[in-house]
């Protein structure tokens, strides 16, 4: 019987020595990221889909057997997946990518944080007190983190340092010729008057130019009313708006039922990788975004 | 950090300096915004190039410790006055409601890391009458690592699938019958619970636990060492695609009872008595959920459908009418129960639920001695159907309604309409598969 159990549990061990480096991606943007960076020197797993609204997601067994074997946790931090992911780390007994060891990263330290709050209370909706965490927005945030990515897997996995800083560079000098080109074509999107549905594109806005003159949700996390649908339809009558914005994965009912009455065009945006058939990686995602954006302003 | 104080006092400086000169030109006015705007720039692109050190954004280490407060109250419209499942008088009958308005106990959680190895939890339970209990207070391993998972204090136990969940996570204001009456709603216990998950692709982990076994079906343990209680349990599951995802568990629980007396128990001579039980306690239980949201995307849509089951058979001697004729035989029982929910969210913030239980209270084997007195077979099936819609405007507020017909009593079918609200305040809740 001992010799069995025995037998069993090396079986399940040697399961876990795998030549490549596991990296456990809270998001699709940060899975394709690594991707660009450490091409098949690693092994990613995506926990949440691009269908799949970050903040709400649960502590799926699945996702804590993945983080049980992950080498390096790519994730966003400033608290978007505070719901699932103590639990995920916590269940999974995986001391590698604990918070503060090496194999845990958060894209948000890399980047310089928007609507940090100035008070933290409930009476403000759901609010995170380290700012709005949906960074990936603005292409430009890719360049710090890209570089502090890239160091991080120099250091977990030393052998390939060479192919590391090589990735790096080549990420580095295309995204900076494909921010240009992103920038040249979105200039007619510069001040341009935005609605959103969700507080989820401040990073956008500041990169792009876009002027937000309301919100479909009264406040972060909270449901719109009938009644404040009608007061933003109201607002919009003396601060008219271009298009309303909303994420792949959101409802798009009260995106429309306001495009509608406002006879403007309802946006829906990639966000992230995946979040539309275009949207293949991060250079097709940025370039359907302002596809998108540019077709809502004729 | 010395940037920060820099910019600050740059800042103070400048604010002086503005106020001092009150008859400042605008080109003056001009000059300063620039400064401003450039100093600004200067700590923007610092600490960009310098990134803060972790400070733990995902851990619950914003609130250092993370407290939390559930408050939570009952409006309950009965039919019957409360009496225990047909067949089950010797069982715990505590469910939890009243008629009327009721507060429920307001829970109030504290957790934190301790050091780089361990986390501390602790849930007090203040109960609305008075007083404060320790629900949950135990403190586990973070760095073990390997997939070991140590835990120790008091906790709830492993089993089943509702069993770890607090009160105010439940989708139903009340326990399925079978989690009332085999574990008094819920089972907590004093000791150690060791835990591994495997390093596969799909879940799977095996735990086991020893205990004081204090709570029902054993009985607390005084002047004696070792264990009382033990638990055995595995679980496995995974996803199926993005939108599908699953979870599977088999328990087996083992204690000793030692003179557990039950009121108020009915007897063949139309009395109702006091009985007491010694024994061995031996149940096993299956448990499953199951999830499905369209891509996989939990906030707008999803369903859930769950269920559980568990059997216990007790063996030992029965004490008959201790304040009475006290005759104590033989006496072994096997009780079973099972229940099956759904729970869908039809809309954004919007859930509705349907929930069936039933109770088999089994047919006893009584010794010879209490034969005409302890009632073998009650020939009744308790069961009861549940509907509830509830509704969260945040994440943090829920308000419900439940509409249940409860026929767990043998001739006292109750309509039961309950009014719950949950509100927690604190700390940010884990969203718990």
């Amino acid at each position: 019987m001992k010799k069995i159990l025995y037998t069993f549990l090396l079986l399940l061990l040697n399961n876990n020595v795998q030549a490549s480096l596991n990296v456990f991606a809270c998001e699709p943007e940060w899975a394709a990221l690594t991707q660009q960076l450490a091409g098949d020197k690693v092994s990613i797993y995506t926990a949440t889909g691009a269908l799949q609204d970050p903040h709400q997601v649960q502590a799926r067994p699945s996702l804590i057997a993945k983080a049980r074997s992950a080498k390096l946790l790519v994730c966003t931090g400033a608290e978007l997946e505070i719901g699932w992911m103590p639990v995920v780390l916590r269940e999974s007994a995986n001391s590698a990518i604990q918070p503060g060891s090496d194999g845990y990263f958060e894209a948000a330290h890399f980047v310089s944080m928007l609507e940090v709050p100035t008070r933290l209370d409930r009476a403000d909706g759901d609010v995170h007190a380290m700012g709005n965490p949906h960074i990936q927005t603005d292409a430009r945030n890719f360049l710090p983190i890209a570089e502090a990515l890239s160091k991080r897997l120099t250091q977990l996995d030393p052998a390939n340092t060479a192919y590391y800083q090589q990735q790096l560079a080549t990420f580095n000098q295309q995204w900076h010729t494909a921010i240009a080109k992103w920038e040249k074509q979105a200039a007619p999107l510069k001040g341009v008057s935005i609605i959103a549905q969700h507080k989820g594109f401040p990073y956008l806005n500041n990169w792009l130019g876009l002027k937000q003159v309301a919100e479909l949700e009264p406040k972060p996390g909270l449901e719109p009313s009938a009644a404040y649908l009608g007061q933003v339809l109201n607002e919009l009558k003396q601060h008219p708006a271009k298009m309303v914005l909303r994420a792949a994965y959101q409802d798009g009912r009260p995106s429309e039922w306001i495009a509608e009455r406002a006879h403007v065009p309802a946006v829906m945006l990639p966000y992230t990788v995946g979040g539309t058939p275009q949207a293949t990686d991060l250079f097709s995602m940025f370039d359907d975004t302002i596809q998108r954006l540019l077709a809502g302003l004729k | 950090m010395f940037n920060k104080i820099y910019f600050g006092a740059a800042i103070a400086a400048l604010l002086v300096h503005s106020f001092n000169a009150t008859a400042a030109s605008d080109t003056d006015l001009q000059t300063l915004r620039d400064q401003v705007q450039l100093l600004e720039q200067r700590v923007n692109q610092q600490s960009n190039s310098t990134p803060v050190a972790a400070t733990g954004a995902i851990s619950e280490g914003a609130f250092n410790p993370a407290i939390s407060l559930i408050l939570s109250g009952t409006y309950g419209q009965l039919q019957q006055a409360e009496a225990s499942a047909t067949g089950f008088a010797m069982s715990p009958n505590n469910s939890g409601y009243s008629q009327g308005f009721s507060l429920k106990e307001s829970e109030l959680g504290i957790s934190a890391n301790i050091d780089p190895q361990f986390r501390g939890v602790g849930t007090f339970s203040l109960d609305p009458a008075g007083g404060i209990s320790v629900e949950n207070g135990f403190v586990q391993t973070s760095a073990l690592g390997n997939g070991l998972n140590l835990k120790f204090g008091r906790y709830f136990s492993g089993l089943g699938y509702l069993n770890e969940q607090h009160t105010h996570a439940w989708d139903f204001v009340d326990q399925p019958l079978v989690y009332r009456v085999l574990w008094d709603n819920q089972i907590g216990e004093d000791g150690l619970q060791l835990k591994w998950l495997a390093p596969t692709d799909m879940f799977v982990e095996v735990g086991g636990e020893v205990g004081r076994g204090r709570g029902f079906p054993g009985t607390d343990r005084q002047n004696k060492n070792g264990s009382g209680a033990g638990v055995l349990f595995a679980h496995i599951g995974d996803d199926i695609g993005i939108e599908h995802s699953w979870r599977a568990g088999a328990s087996l629980h083992q204690t000793h009872a030692v003179d557990r007396v039950s009121t108020a128990v009915p007897d063949f001579h139309n009395g109702f008595v006091t009985n007491s039980f010694s024994g061995d306690s031996q149940t096993t239980g299956l448990d499953f959920v199951w999830k499905y949201s369209p891509n996989g995307n939990t906030a707008n849509r999803y369903v859930k459908l769950q269920g559980e089951y568990f059997r216990r058979k007790e063996t030992g001697d029965l004490t008959y009418n201790t304040a009475g004729t006290n005759i104590t035989d033989s006496f072994d029982v096997t009780q079973s129960g099972w229940y099956l929910q759904s729970v869908a969210q039809f809309m954004p913030h919007w859930h509705a639920g349907l929930r069936y239980d039933q109770l088999d209270s089994g047919t006893a084997t009584v010794g010879a001695m209490n034969l005409a007195n302890v009632i073998s077979n009650y020939g009744y099936t308790p069961k009861r159907t549940s509907l509830m819609v509830d509704y969260n405007p945040s994440e943090f507020t829920r308000v419900r309604v439940q509409l249940a017909q409860d026929e767990s009593r043998q001739g006292l079918a109750d309509k039961q309409f309950f009014v719950q609200y949950i509100m927690s305040l604190g700390a940010h809740g884990a969203h718990q598969y």
